[in-house]
């Protein structure tokens, strides 16, 4: 993978072509990870594991992270690499409180999202327009938005009732729906504490009771987008600037408009994911992302570029949060899960013959699993790394998997030869 | 090396000072439309700027960013961006702090207490920076991603070791938590200001020292001349007989080691403990000292010195009642600005070259010239 800067490691020969995988298949491993999930919560006694109170405050924790790994998406996919997605965010954050203690959370919602637009499109004039590298325009504004943000705040939030120099008024949450009937009865099964059904009712109960209206707009924002880009011509012709730009131009592709919508579009993303994370938690606070914008990159990366896996990624790294947050227990049972899934990556490079890495694999999941083993308990302080760990793990064992765009990071000018 | 003429020297200072300049018309436009005095802001600054502590913290100050922007301009140089800088040294002072401090290190002769303490910042530094560089020549791990992870995973570590049941303390009258003290054997001293409660580092001579390494490394030496050229171009540097693995792994632990310093002029000249007050993010201001500085010696101790003099006249913004966060978008608006600047000045360098190849052949071959 590149993001600019040197080539040096990269594979030399282009990967295989990869089979296009049924969608039964993924049925298939979503049905074998719950069962190995509830074997662990079996063994362990974690119930929390598979509650639906977890399941829900993962939803709540994964959408803010989805929304900007969907920025992420939009703008690596047009070849532009996007830092600055954290600061974004935090645009997203202040402007949600600003206009949601005034007009409501869905006027919150739009403002915050608009804040990140401009801090999109700013990204987009500095790269775009002006060549600048993508990183170093992203670093900048992650100097510059948390710093506006504050300034902002202690402008206009330390003299509004209930408001301080850093944290805004109490928000109102958007409103929340539950599927009548099913949720009951799903609750109902939970109770049974029976293997895998109790679980799967556990997870089906959280993704049906008390879903914010946010979070069906963020399922509806994942589905719209992969119908944009890989469903539409538009989409095609976004995709092939990252790609490779020279190709798109000459097949008459307006590289310098696309890359712009992109970009911008990806502030927006961010911004939206702020406001989520502003509404959802009732009230803007300085420092409220603490690196989501990061996390959301991560879950990008782990998603391998497409809305389908950052969805799983910002799935799975929600969860890992709502875990920390509510039971040590479960926390410590996921070194368990940890451990296997290495195991599992393991196995599979083995059988594609990738003999050291597969050994890696398998030594540290013989670590997680002794360490799980060996202890009672996760420290605390310890569980916020895990998204970042396992990010890095996904990089260094599976990186042969991942594909991003072709062309990302590197400087594009009009009528350039490569 | 290139000719120093009059035009090339302003065209070199043309983009910083028109940075500085935007910048500072557009925050005084912030502060005119929030309904602040710009003239009283600076008025504040300027007040504060002239008592001699101010000036001695922005020295001191400017020392930490300036070993910080070493550390990412090392990578700079061979296009390896050490986003990473900032998980480095905060890993790398708390592991430094708490060996100093440790009760062991008592009977240990001054200077080697010291000199133990500054090497084992640099080890962490370079080791924290070691697994992004093994990531990416082994399996082609961008280092941006990777040290952006590292960064998220060195906080939490951090925050594990720097407790009361590992490495730490609980500071006696207080809720700070912090590693014990190191003891007068293991400090370095200060130099006393007239008229200045706090004093100059001693460890302002390291950050020179680095500095003057950086520069005679870099331009002197043949690794110097290979690390410039695989950033210039890495298909030539290999074509040449460079092993741009092996250029990774060093100027990324190179570039690791230096920014494991970071941390160290505060804490053996000021602070003797790292405790949860410890200047934090200053990586990432490394990375904006030396773009501004264009990753050159002397430029990045300029743009430090101005950054930590910003840093420092904005505490006094606070009791004027201005929010001091507009020093930090003005900073922020320097790095954007300067960087497009910059480009645009090379724009206009490569435009006005191409015009004098262009006149020169021109004249050698006009259609007369060539019909007779």
């Amino acid at each position: 993978m590149t993001v600019g800067g040197l080539s040096v490691g990269l594979a030399k020969a282009p990967a295989r072509r990869s089979r296009r995988i049924p969608p039964y298949v993924y049925l298939l491993i979503a049905v074998g990870a719950l069962a190995v999930v509830s074997t662990v919560r079996v063994f362990t006694g974690a119930t929390d594991l598979t509650s639906s109170g977890t399941v829900q405050a993962a939803l709540t924790a994964a959408v803010p992270l989805a929304m900007a790994a969907l920025g992420g998406v939009w703008t690596e996919r047009a070849g532009v690499v996007n830092i600055g997605l954290e600061g974004m965010m935090v645009l997203g954050t202040f402007g949600a409180g600003y206009a949601g203690y005034q007009w409501g959370p869905w006027a919150g919602v739009v403002f915050g999202l608009i804040l990140g637009l401009v801090a999109g499109l700013l990204h987009a004039v500095a790269t775009v327009t002006f060549g600048v590298d993508h990183i170093v325009s992203g670093v900048a504004i992650n100097l510059l938005a948390p710093g506006i943000a504050l300034f902002l705040s202690k402008l206009y939030f330390a003299d509004a009732p209930g408001g301080g120099q850093k944290q805004s008024p109490r928000l109102e949450d958007a409103a929340k729906v539950t599927l009548p009937g099913f949720s009951d009865l799903m609750g109902t099964i939970e109770t049974k504490r029976w293997f895998f059904v109790s679980d799967l009712a556990g997870v089906l109960r959280g993704l049906t009771t008390q879903v914010s209206l946010l979070t069906l707009l963020a399922v509806v924002l994942i589905v719209a987008t992969a119908w944009v880009l890989w469903r539409t011509p538009f989409g095609l012709r976004l995709r092939s600037c990252g790609e490779s730009p020279s190709a798109a131009e000459s097949l008459g592709v307006n590289v310098y408009k696309y890359k712009y919508l992109a970009v911008t579009a990806s502030g927006a993303f961010a911004g939206l994911g702020g406001a989520f994370l502003a509404v959802s938690s009732g009230q803007f606070r300085d420092g409220q992302t603490a690196g989501r914008g990061f996390i959301g990159l991560a879950a990008m990366i782990f998603g391998n570029w497409r809305p389908g896996g950052l969805a799983t990624g910002a799935g799975l790294f929600g969860y890992t949060d709502a875990m920390a947050l509510r039971s040590a227990d479960a926390v410590h049972a996921l070194l368990l899960l940890l451990g296997i899934a290495l195991i599992v990556v393991a196995a599979i490079q083995y059988r594609s013959g990738h003999y050291v890495l597969s050994g890696v694999a398998a030594a540290i999941g013989v670590l997680f699993g002794w360490w799980f083993f060996a202890s009672d308990e996760v420290p605390p302080e310890l569980v916020g790394a895990a998204p970042y760990v396992v990010t890095l793990l996904v990089l260094g064992l599976a990186s042969q998997r991942l594909r991003p765009p072709k062309f990302v990071g590197e400087p594009y000018r009009r009528g350039q030869a490569v | 090396m290139r000719n120093l003429t009059l035009r090339s020297v302003l065209l070199g200072l043309a983009a910083p000072v028109g940075a500085l300049v935007f910048a500072a018309l557009l925050c005084a436009g912030i502060l005119a439309v929030t309904g602040h005095s710009p003239v009283d802001t600076v008025d504040a600054m300027s007040a504060s700027a002239q008592r001699p502590r101010t000036l001695v913290n922005s020295l001191n100050t400017a020392v930490s960013y300036y070993l910080s922007a070493v550390a990412v301009a090392i990578g700079f140089r061979m296009k390896l961006f050490n986003i990473g800088v900032d998980g480095q040294y905060r890993m790398a002072a708390l592991l430094a702090a708490a060996l100093a401090g440790a009760a062991f290190m008592e009977g240990v002769p001054p200077v080697l207490r010291v000199t133990m303490t500054v090497l084992a910042s640099m080890l962490v530094g370079a080791a924290w920076a070691g697994i992004a560089a093994l990531l990416k020549v082994t399996r082609g791990v961008s280092e941006v991603i990777s040290t952006i992870m590292l960064n998220a995973i060195a906080t939490y570590l951090v925050s594990y070791l720097n407790n009361p049941a590992r490495l730490a303390e609980v500071n006696p009258g207080s809720n700070d938590v912090k590693t014990p003290d190191i003891t007068a054997g293991g400090q370095v001293p200060g130099f006393e200001v007239t008229g200045s409660s706090s004093k100059v580092y001693g460890l302002v001579f390291l950050a020179v020292l680095v500095g003057f390494l950086y520069w005679f490394v870099l331009s002197r030496t043949r690794f110097g001349f290979e690390l410039k050229a695989t950033g210039l171009s890495e298909s030539a540097a290999v074509a040449s007989g460079v092993s741009v693995k092996k250029m990774v792994v060093i100027s990324m632990l190179l570039s690791g080691a230096v920014a494991g310093l970071v941390g160290i002029p505060e804490l053996l000249g000021a602070s003797h403990s790292y405790s949860l007050n410890f200047p934090a993010g200053v990586g990432f201001i490394g990375i904006a000292v030396a773009l501004l500085g264009r990753n050159h010696p002397i430029g990045m101790a300029v743009a430090a010195l101005l950054w930590g003099f910003l840093f420092n006249t904005a505490n006094s913004l606070d009791t004027a009642g201005v929010p001091r966060e507009i020093v930090d978008i003005m900073q922020g608006v320097i790095v954007l600005s300067v960087v497009v600047a910059y480009e645009l000045v090379r724009r206009y360098r490569v435009r006005a070259e191409q015009h004098a190849v262009g006149h020169a052949l021109g004249r050698t071959k006009t259609a007369e010239e060539v019909s007779a």
